[in-house]
């Protein structure tokens, strides 16, 4: 961590902060429902460590326990993750110009690193530091809450009935910022 | 479903995502410029998969009954106005999936 200035690291946490509200809960209740479905905490770890985008590996509970063909599982992975596409599209001088880091920048562009990096307004090597951070901060959240939601799960026997809606609401927060932006940019442009 | 059709279908699940996520730098790449059409397309297509994403997760409640479409709606509109009124991402998944799973009991 020596290469990271102390004000760099201190950024990225406080801006990885929501994120990390919204990744441990829905996480853990990935983990959750994982372990409710029949797999263990290391089969949580191993797709969040590999897929690491949230909504479809709610999804894909659902598909491995249901036994879906893996072309209905790549369908899917196709339509819900094809948006991912176009945040890539925001960053591709920055990501490029981060060297060895750009695999790693791509691998964990989800919806929340891609919001929270957007509002990162500081000069090049602090900004391409920083937006590695959070990337790094937010995967980290993501990984340790799939496990010990994973290892809870195994140990109490939760209803959880119902638990899957934190996915809903998470769809719905972030559909009204959407909206929310999108008037702006109306507002914005309408004098042109 | 065996060990080995887990690991295809994750395997298949992770080459996808990071393929999508790698798209733009293997389509765009030099110093081609984006066309301008793309880059709307960008804009407007994240809030229009999140709205079919939600009509998705909403879909049992016309088929559902009342048991179904009560809790669901009840819990929608507390995300809806708890978010709108204070902008707290975790404090609206928080109220609008406890009294879901609380709404589910009851109804």
């Amino acid at each position: 961590m020596k290469r990271f200035s102390s004000t760099t690291l201190k950024t990225a946490f406080v801006k990885s902060i929501p994120i990390f509200c919204s990744y441990v809960f829905v996480s853990m209740a990935y983990g959750m429902m994982m372990a409710s479905a029949g797999f263990p905490w290391y089969d949580s770890l191993l797709v969040s460590l590999t897929v690491y985008t949230g909504a479809f590996q709610f999804v894909l509970i659902t598909f491995l326990s249901s036994g879906a063909s893996l072309i209905t599982i790549a369908l899917t992975a196709l339509l819900m993750n094809s948006r991912q596409s176009f945040y890539s599209i925001t960053f591709l001088k920055e990501f490029k110009q981060m060297g060895r880091r750009k695999l790693y920048m791509i691998h964990t562009m989800t919806d929340e690193t891609y919001a929270v990096n957007c509002t990162l307004d500081l000069p090049k090597k602090e900004k391409e530091d920083t937006m590695f951070l959070v990337a790094l901060f937010s995967r980290c959240y993501w990984i340790v809450g799939s496990v010990l939601g994973g290892i809870l799960g195994q140990i109490i026997p939760f209803d959880l009935t119902g638990l899957d809606f934190c996915m809903t609401a998470l769809f719905f927060v972030i559909f009204i910022d959407q909206w929310e932006k999108a008037e702006k940019h109306t507002l914005a442009l309408s004098p042109l | 479903m065996g060990k080995s059709r887990e690991a295809h279908a994750g395997a298949v699940s992770a080459l996808i995502t990071f393929g999508l996520r790698a798209l733009p730098f293997l389509a765009v790449s030099g110093s081609r410029k984006m066309p301008a059409s793309l880059e709307r397309l960008g804009r407007a297509l994240p809030s229009a998969i999140m709205a079919v994403l939600i009509i998705y997760c909403m879909k049992d409640i016309p088929t559902g009954g009342i048991s179904a479409a009560v809790p669901k709606l009840l819990a929608a509109a507390v995300v809806f106005i708890t978010y709108k009124w204070k902008h707290q991402t975790l404090v609206s998944i928080l109220l609008g999936t406890i009294s879901y799973m609380m709404l589910l009991r009851l109804f």
